[in-house]
């Protein structure tokens, strides 16, 4: 009995061995892994940034002025006007929409039988 | 310490008497008296050895621990943990209060070179002057040969220039990144924003440091590692800026002026919505400070802030409101308006030698500006009663915001408050203030007589500040404010749908020598709108303006600043989402008999 559990434990022994070898070289692959990620975080927020700074430049409000004065033939903006604000009250409500008749109507009447006959002269 | 003697009298007597040599007795005290001093000395020395063995045992114990830590521990390179916005940024961005960028940081590139590494200097001297033009190729190359071992070639380099630089391809030609502050709205808020430059310089990374204004006051928060994640927000409106520096450049070229400023403040908060001053500059690439000649000619130079001026009628409603509040007055109170006006060796006269006495209601001498009248309120009031009022309006101190100039901004009071300076003072002249103290006292009057303090920062709750007059006081000074828009001075800033409340003011400039200068005066137009609820107040200054389109050139600001402040009304109150207000028109034949029909 005894040297069969000195094989056995020997054996799991080996196993977990192996298994703590691999866990290692795991680690270290998936800390490399999250070094590589981190770098790519870090220039991706450098190009956020930078981004954000173009956007920023692009939409200055003097471009933005220039740009909508060369494109006034297609735009038509102008500055905005007191007038051009109002209260809700004064918006419309939108129009009832007009029923489309593409396909035959059917009607069906009953008479009652108890009314008063109509007299024709 | 009984020290034994050497030779005891009675063993010495005693030796003699036994015919034995003294001299023995003498040598074994001595040695006994040794004996003692050396048992004492060794105990001494023992004491340090342990103390000093102590000593070495633990230092040598902490570098032994630190050495096994160092030893069992992987090496790795150390890095920041990606967390934001941190890893790049060593400033914190500035947003305006809707959070579009005012100032963020870019990375880019400087160039250094190392002689000592240069292959061919002359021939590296000769195309860095080709790519960057302000070098000079013999000044370079002078510098590369002179045996130095390190200089700086440029501060900030662009993509393009980088790689031109590459494909010079000289190995003494390094590159350092850097940070750089980058203002993408060029001109606009260029006052409030000031600039920024390298600060400590290294290969590896340069500190960016303020260099004025918000930048400068706030350099601390802004470099605070801790909140360089946390932008920081401005109570500046870009939208409002920007259309409020179109409008104002366009008004001063029109007028002719030679600087001009405008201040839009909410009147509840005290956050300024908008602080122009031109001309500007462009913060990416500040002007050098003018070393000679008037600072005042500099674009620099912020005339909402740090310009201090005579601000002529604009003073008035504070004697009017002063003089209601202490209950001497109310707005129809009649007082001498019999111009001119003399006390002792000075004469005060009215604008173009007016007479609008002999008597005149107080709102009259507000909607008419009357100096006379303001001058006899202001003696009503006396001197050091109205000196306090000032000083609590936060007229006579350096105006409160949050820029590296304002504190230097102080305001000219003479030392002395003798009774012409009580009559001057009703009227804004011998007493100088900042533009900004100004719309701040303006707004203490829209805010209903609460004190409104400037600031640039946007927050979402303020502490209230203290009653400097009552409600009553202040409505009733709107009112008389509104009356010179629509019967007065200002009847040009009758904005329709925005019912403005302001008051004019025209001063001339001192002289360099003393006296005034009639051709050179600052127009001044405080205003306030919506009258019926006043939520903003809009301050527009003009240096040395004149209209020209009449037959005689007109230098008052009822022509100048007022039509300007009234087109920046037009332009921004939409902008702000303020609705115009239908006006009730007077009523004539066919709307009175209507009338009762509505009524029912």
């Amino acid at each position: 009995m005894r040297p069969v559990l000195y094989v056995l434990s020997f054996m799991a022994m080996l196993a977990t061995a192996f298994w703590a070898y691999r866990e290692n070289y795991a680690t270290q692959h998936q800390l490399k892994q999250m070094a590589v990620v981190q770098d790519e975080i870090a220039a991706l927020h450098e190009e956020i940034g930078l981004q954000r700074a173009e956007w920023a430049y692009l939409n200055r409000p003097e471009r933005l002025r220039d740009l909508a004065t060369l494109n006034f033939d297609r735009l038509g903006l102008l500055p905005m006007e007191p007038e051009q604000l109002g209260a809700s009250a004064q918006v419309a409500y939108p129009a009832a929409p007009v029923l489309v008749i593409t396909g035959t109507i059917e009607t069906q009447g009953s008479l009652d039988p108890n009314a008063p006959q109509e007299q024709t002269p | 310490m009984i020290r034994t003697p050497l030779r005891p009298l009675a063993r010495i007597l005693d030796a003699r008497a036994k015919g034995e040599n003294p001299d023995v007795i003498e040598r074994e005290n001595i040695n006994a008296r040794h004996e003692v001093m050396r048992d004492k000395a060794r105990g001494r020395a023992e004491k340090r050895l342990l103390l000093l063995g102590i000593g070495f045992f633990m230092a040598f114990t902490v570098i032994g621990v630190r050495m096994g830590i160092l030893a069992d521990s992987v090496p790795v390179e150390p890095r920041t943990s990606a967390g934001g916005t941190e890893i790049t940024a060593q400033r914190a961005d500035i947003l305006d209060r809707r959070g579009r960028i005012l100032a963020t940081n870019m990375l880019t590139y400087s160039l250094y070179a190392q002689p000592h590494d240069m292959v061919d200097p002359v021939h590296a001297a000769t195309e860095l002057a080709a790519i960057f033009p302000e070098l000079d190729a013999k000044a370079l190359e002078r510098r590369f040969t002179d045996g130095r071992s390190f200089l700086w070639v440029r501060k900030v380099l662009s993509p393009e220039q980088m790689q031109k630089v590459h494909e010079i391809g000289d190995p003494g030609l390094y590159f350092g990144p850097r940070e750089m502050r980058l203002y993408p709205n060029g001109n606009l808020a260029s006052h409030v924003l000031g600039g920024a430059a390298f600060g400590a310089e290294g290969v590896a990374s340069a500190e960016v440091i303020g260099t004025a204004g918000i930048e400068k006051d706030l350099d601390a928060r802004l470099r605070d590692p801790a909140q360089s994640g946390t932008p920081l927000t401005l109570s500046i409106d870009l939208t409002l800026q920007a259309n409020i520096e179109e409008v104002l450049a366009t008004g001063m070229r029109m007028m002719n002026a030679k600087g001009a400023a405008a201040i839009l403040m909410d009147v509840h908060s005290g956050e300024v919505l908008s602080l122009a001053s031109l001309p500007s500059f462009d913060p990416n690439d500040r002007p050098a400070v003018a070393t000679k000649g008037d600072p005042s000619d500099s674009p620099l130079f912020d005339r909402a802030v740090q310009g201090v001026y005579e601000l002529g009628s604009t003073f008035k409603i504070f004697a009017v409101a002063q003089a209601m509040d202490l209950g001497l007055v109310n707005p129809e109170t009649l007082v001498d308006a019999n111009a001119p006006m003399h006390w002792g060796k000075f004469t005060i006269k009215e604008w173009s030698n007016h007479n609008y006495g002999p008597l005149l209601s107080v709102t009259d001498v507000i909607a008419k500006s009357s100096n006379v009248g303001a001058a006899r309120i202001g003696l009503m009031i006396g001197g050091e009663r109205q000196r306090a009022f000032l000083k609590a309006m936060g007229l006579l101190d350096p105006p409160q915001a949050e820029l590296i100039e304002a504190p230097g901004a102080k305001a000219l009071v003479p030392d002395r408050w003798s009774e012409i300076v009580t009559i001057t003072a009703s009227y804004g002249h011998g007493i100088a203030s900042s533009p900004l103290n100004l719309a701040a006292a303006y707004a203490t009057i829209a805010n209903g007589g609460i004190k409104v303090t400037p600031t640039l920062l946007h927050a979402t709750h303020r502490e209230p500040g203290v009653r400097v007059i009552t409600a009553e006081t202040a409505k009733a000074c709107v009112a008389m404010l509104r009356r010179v828009v629509t019967e007065g001075t200002a009847t040009l800033a009758n904005v329709p749908g925005y019912a403005v409340a302001g008051k004019t003011g025209t001063a001339e400039k001192p002289r360099k020598g003393g006296g005034y200068d009639s051709n050179k005066v600052i127009n001044t137009f405080a205003a306030m709108f919506p009258a019926n609820d006043p939520k903003y107040v809009l301050v527009v200054i003009l240096d040395e303006p004149v209209e020209t389109s009449g037959p005689v050139p007109r230098r008052t600001a009822g022509w100048t600043s007022v039509p300007v402040a009234a087109e920046i009304i037009r332009r921004i109150a939409p902008l702000m989402g303020l609705r115009p207000q239908v006006e009730s028109t007077s009523l004539d034949g066919l709307t009175a008999v209507k009338e009762p029909l509505v009524a029912e």
